[in-house]
């Protein structure tokens, strides 16, 4: 009799703490779970929009492999990926570094290098087109960045820079990079000012040099961080899609396509719903089996 | 003549790391002030006139842009979802965070994992499937609909963030508050949202920018002008008045110049978002 | 932490309280368009409408186009679409619509009294919605759609900086043509831009060519599937634009160029020669309005075929038929499409109005440019009038392989053969 009161009252008591995590939990499965169960149920199908759907099986998935356009826009992704884990990261570290000493103006630095990332993609992508614009006025540029080229003495240089395909994935790349330093500079300088000081004190007590101090003290010490950097770089420079679609509109003849207009397109453009979902599955797969590449590598490095 | 070389050497060294902490500053600084310059040009002048303050300064774009522009509208909306979805997310997320740090309910670790899981699955494509969705529902072109659709963009990683700090806080504290007649409610609200404030704040700065500079849910769910959020007013403008860039400018520098203000008054908490290493992973 | 949760509150009651769609009972209307430089007009005839019959209509403008268009599907998904809307993109968009029964039938209202309202309309306008016996799309027969404005795509030029290079007449020839751009690039001056980044301009000026060169039969027979596009006489299409870019007669950036900047380019004299469409004649004016320029057809290439531009409904206004209110709507499209509405939107958007009493009166007041566009409506022709169209993938594959000559990537014979893939692609996938 009491044994099952009690556990009435824990059955009671579960459900009441169950409350807790209902709305969390209903909002979930609502605009996450069910989408991502309807965008794998949609890949399957041949849809226009509006009207009946055709079950097509694995035809979409079929199609994709043999896309060499969605293929393209992946290349695309990657290379912008790989600018920004190199030229943005070095530069966000050297930065990080040099404001990790006593150096004068230190907080005023530390709040510029983040004005860029606080910005949205639509302002710095429309002050991007603006400032890189080729055309010209009366015999003048009237881009920013052409004018200066110019009359700085190099004519030569001037460039229609998202209008060529031989740039304008390069210049994307590089404006993407200038908007994101910023969060990799904070982070690294967070975590460059947890090292304890007297590390160095004593590696330069032992007479090793600035870089051999560089190499066996800060490297090592802050490749956790490095690595958490590392992994935001590539999931946000993968996704990397507001700031195209501002720059260069519908694109430049597939120089600018990344998965993630190329999505868009195939949803919008050509109305193809299916085919849609079945790249965005095929991309979410990606993702996810890069994520998970890098956290097992951030374990193993945790480890050791 | 040693202690000389050393001056030296320093000197060169400070001067060439403040060269080069100078010259990325103003990479960073310059495109903002031609923007803001631009909007105060005319559209005779701005595709000529190259001088760093124009020479003929023209204020009413901005006044253009915030009637002609709808921008007061756009900002208001723009305001009310940062408020609505940065609220919402506080409560639900604490709630939920509280439950996975102190109750004990079947399937707790299940739920718990799944939340994390998400949090490592970017979705990038599910908008498609989310539209479908959104439509079945009724909730496309709703204030609601939005709202709720970026409390979810929010949610995983401030439920992990409350969690980890909520495990912090001592249960000598909960049991504390029980002697004095707190459920469980009670203890949430007298004892764990009080002491997880720092963390909150962070939520809070992390998501107002977030759901501020939001763009492509807001494209793909808001159709009407009154329900518009600044970032899509910004696109809807430049599809009408594209070619008038110091209009345009305008535009972009009142969409721009609050997120930056605002930054300069949290900055320190910024700061703390990023160096608390679980919000990353 | 008290005031936190009262802050929550409040807001969180804000918005849901400002959330319900608003449902609209009698007399009140609602319509959806896209045009951005026609909506001040719109909203001065709907208020105009009021005054007369007491009805209300909502005038909503979504913008940009492809913002409207997506908004569109969702609404039809949901069922939420308004009285009154447009619906944009290719006939088999407009074909779905009407067999998902969301498109009201008007072709008996159009042809009540004798058909009066049928014949008040020009008759190329309104067979951007009309549906033929045995159309390819499987709809009823029957006109669906009520035009509100003409418009066709041609060539302008601007006529001081031609008479810079010492260029006296517009040219009527494609090798005139290139000789002429030769003359204006010597005095410096850019000679052709056209908003190219946006494909379907492109296709539009790429078919021109098409049927130039090859004749209607022969195009139509190639979306068929029975001509190849390395026939070629397409390679001579596609050889019009190695031309174009081996003589430097395009600007600078054409491919990435939206239509709007191209628009801007022209109206600040930055090019001599445009293609465009015959809403530029509002647009230009806005942006400058001392341009002095011309009309004049795309320069042919051949004389084996007459040349075709594209021409027809600049807009339509379909009906709602789950809505209602579906009569008001229809009394109020008639009203909307009447003599007196129409020569005020003509005269206040500078376009050509649809009703054909109007369009007389217009033409005379308007703007002379506006006429001479009109001169255009006899050679215009439209994919929405054509028997067969090609497939939307084929169409991009085509247009990319275009833009992929235009920078230099493809020869005439590459584009040829990509686009052949995509339609053997095409043909396989509709066999199976």
């Amino acid at each position: 009799m009491l044994a099952r009161a009690r556990a009435a009252v824990v059955a009671q008591g579960n459900l009441t703490s169950f409350l807790f995590v209902l709305p969390a939990l209903v909002i979930f499965a609502v605009f996450y779970v069910y989408p991502f169960l309807n965008m794998v149920f949609l890949s399957f199908h041949e849809w226009r929009g509006i009207g009946p759907l055709h079950f097509i099986g694995l035809q979409n998935y079929q199609e994709i492999v043999g896309d060499r356009l969605w293929w393209n826009s992946m290349a695309h992704a990657g290379y912008i990926t790989l600018i920004a884990l190199t030229f943005q990261n070095a530069l966000a570290f050297g930065l990080a570094l040099a404001c990790d000493r006593e150096i004068r103006m230190k907080r005023f630095y530390r709040l510029v290098f983040f004005i860029p990332p606080v910005l949205s993609e639509v302002v710095v992508g429309l002050m991007g087109n603006w400032i890189l614009n080729p055309g010209l006025q009366n015999g003048q540029h009237i881009g920013l960045l052409n004018h200066l080229l110019y009359s700085s003495g190099f004519p030569q240089l001037v460039n229609n820079w998202l209008g060529d395909p031989r740039t304008a994935l390069t210049t994307i790349a590089i404006v993407h990079s200038w908007k994101g330093f910023g969060w990799g500079f904070i982070m690294l300088l967070v975590g460059l000012q947890t090292i304890d000081k007297q590390l160095y004190e004593a590696a330069r007590v032992d007479g090793a040099s600035a870089w051999k101090a560089f190499v066996h003290i800060t490297v090592p010490m802050m490749l956790p961080v490095i690595l958490v950097v590392m992994i935001l770089t590539i999931l946000g420079s993968m996704q990397v899609f507001v700031l195209i679609l501002s720059m260069v509109n519908e694109g430049l003849v597939n120089h600018t396509d990344v998965p993630a207009t190329y999505i868009l397109t195939s949803m919008i453009g050509n109305g193809r719903f299916g085919y849609a979902c079945a790249q965005a599955v095929i991309f979410g797969v990606i993702l996810v089996g890069v994520s998970f590449i890098m956290k097992r590598m951030s374990d193993w490095v945790k480890r050791i | 003549m040693k202690i000389n070389k050393y001056i030296l050497l320093g000197l060169t060294q400070s001067t060439l790391t403040h060269i080069f902490l100078l010259s990325v500053a103003l990479t960073c600084l310059f495109p903002i002030f031609w923007m803001v310059r631009c909007a105060f040009m005319t559209n005779e002048t701005v595709f000529v006139d190259k001088a760093l303050i124009p020479h003929v300064l023209n204020f009413g774009n901005f006044a253009v842009a915030w009637t002609k522009g709808n921008f007061g509208m756009y900002f208001l909306n723009s305001v009310i979802y940062t408020a609505g979805v940065v609220s919402g997310l506080v409560l639900i997320a604490s709630l939920a965070a509280f439950a996975f740090s102190r109750l004990k309910f079947p399937g707790k670790d299940f739920i718990f994992y799944m939340f994390v899981a998400a949090m490592m699955i970017p979705l990038p494509g599910s908008f498609v499937a989310l539209v479908v969705l959104m439509n079945k529902l009724h909730l496309i072109n709703t204030r609601a609909g939005y709202i709720l659709c970026m409390i979810n963009v929010g949610l995983a990683m401030s439920i992990l963030l409350l969690k980890t700090f909520f495990d912090r806080i001592p249960r000598d504290l909960d049991d504390a508050a029980r002697i004095d007649g707190c459920g469980r409610l009670g203890i949430w609200w007298h004892v764990a949202l009080p002491l997880a404030r720092p963390a909150i704040a962070v939520i809070v700065v992390f998501n107002s920018l977030i759901v501020w500079n939001e763009y492509i849910l807001a494209t793909l769910l808001l159709s009407e002008p009154q329900l518009m959020p600044l970032q899509r007013g910004l696109m809807v403008f430049q599809g009408a008045n594209s070619t008038d860039y110091p209009v345009l400018m305008a535009g972009l520098t009142m969409a721009a110049l609050p997120v930056i203000l605002i930054y300069m008054v949290m900055q320190k908490h910024i700061v703390k978002v990023l160096a608390s290493g679980e919000v990353a992973v | 932490m008290r005031r936190l949760l009262m802050l929550c509150c409040c807001s969180l009651l804000v918005v849901f309280s400002g959330c319900a769609q608003p449902a609209g009972p009698g007399n009140k209307l609602v319509l959806w368009h896209w045009m951005t430089d026609c909506h001040d007009t719109f909203l001065k005839l709907a208020q105009q409408y009021q005054k007369e019959t007491g009805v209300e209509v909502t005038v909503r403008l979504l913008a940009p186009s492809d913002a409207y268009s997506r908004m569109t599907i969702a609404a039809a998904q949901a069922n939420v679409l308004p009285d009154i809307y447009g619906i944009l993109g290719i006939k088999a968009m407009a074909a779905d619509f009407i067999k998902a029964g969301l498109v009201a039938d008007l072709t008996g209202e159009m042809q009540a009294n004798g058909g009066a309202w049928e014949n008040s309309l020009f008759d190329k306008a309104l067979a951007d919605k009309r549906f033929d016996p045995d159309n390819i799309y499987g709809v009823k027969p029957g006109i669906y759609g009520v035009p509100v404005n003409l418009t066709n795509q041609q060539m302008l030029y601007n006529k001081r900086l031609l008479a810079k290079a010492g260029i006296t007449a517009p040219p009527v020839t494609f090798d005139a043509f290139i000789k002429d751009a030769q003359a204006l690039k010597r005095v410096g001056i850019t000679p052709f831009v056209s908003g190219w980044g946006e494909l379907w301009l492109l296709h539009c000026f790429a078919t021109n060519y098409a049927f130039n060169i090859m004749g209607e039969k022969k195009v139509l027979a190639t979306f068929r599937g029975e001509v190849k596009y390395t026939d070629p006489d397409w390679i001579k299409v596609f050889n019009v634009f190695v031309v174009l870019r081996d003589k430097g007669v395009l600007i600078d950036g054409i491919v990435t160029k939206g239509n709007k900047y191209a628009e801007q380019d022209f109206a600040l004299e930055r090019a001599a020669f445009a293609f465009n469409g015959s809403w530029c004649v509002n647009v230009y004016r806005n942006m400058n309005s001392d341009l002095e320029y011309g009309v004049m057809l795309p320069p042919m290439v051949s004389k084996a075929f007459p040349l075709k531009i594209w021409g027809g409904a600049g807009s339509s206004f379909m009906v709602n038929a789950v809505s209602p209110n579906k009569d008001q709507a229809i009394a109020f499209l008639k009203w909307f499409t009447a003599k007196t509405q129409q020569v005020s939107l003509a005269v206040e958007t500078s376009t050509l109005p649809a009703n054909k009493e109007a369009l007389k009166e217009s033409l005379t007041t308007v703007s002379p440019v506006l006429g001479e566009f009109f001169k255009g409506m006899d050679q215009a022709t439209h994919p929405t009038i054509w028997p067969v169209n090609e497939d939307p993938q084929v169409m991009e594959v085509f247009d990319r392989a275009i833009q992929g000559i235009i920078i230099g990537e493809k020869t005439a014979l590459q584009a040829a053969r990509d686009v052949q893939k995509a339609k053997d692609h095409q043909l396989s996938k509709g066999a199976r």
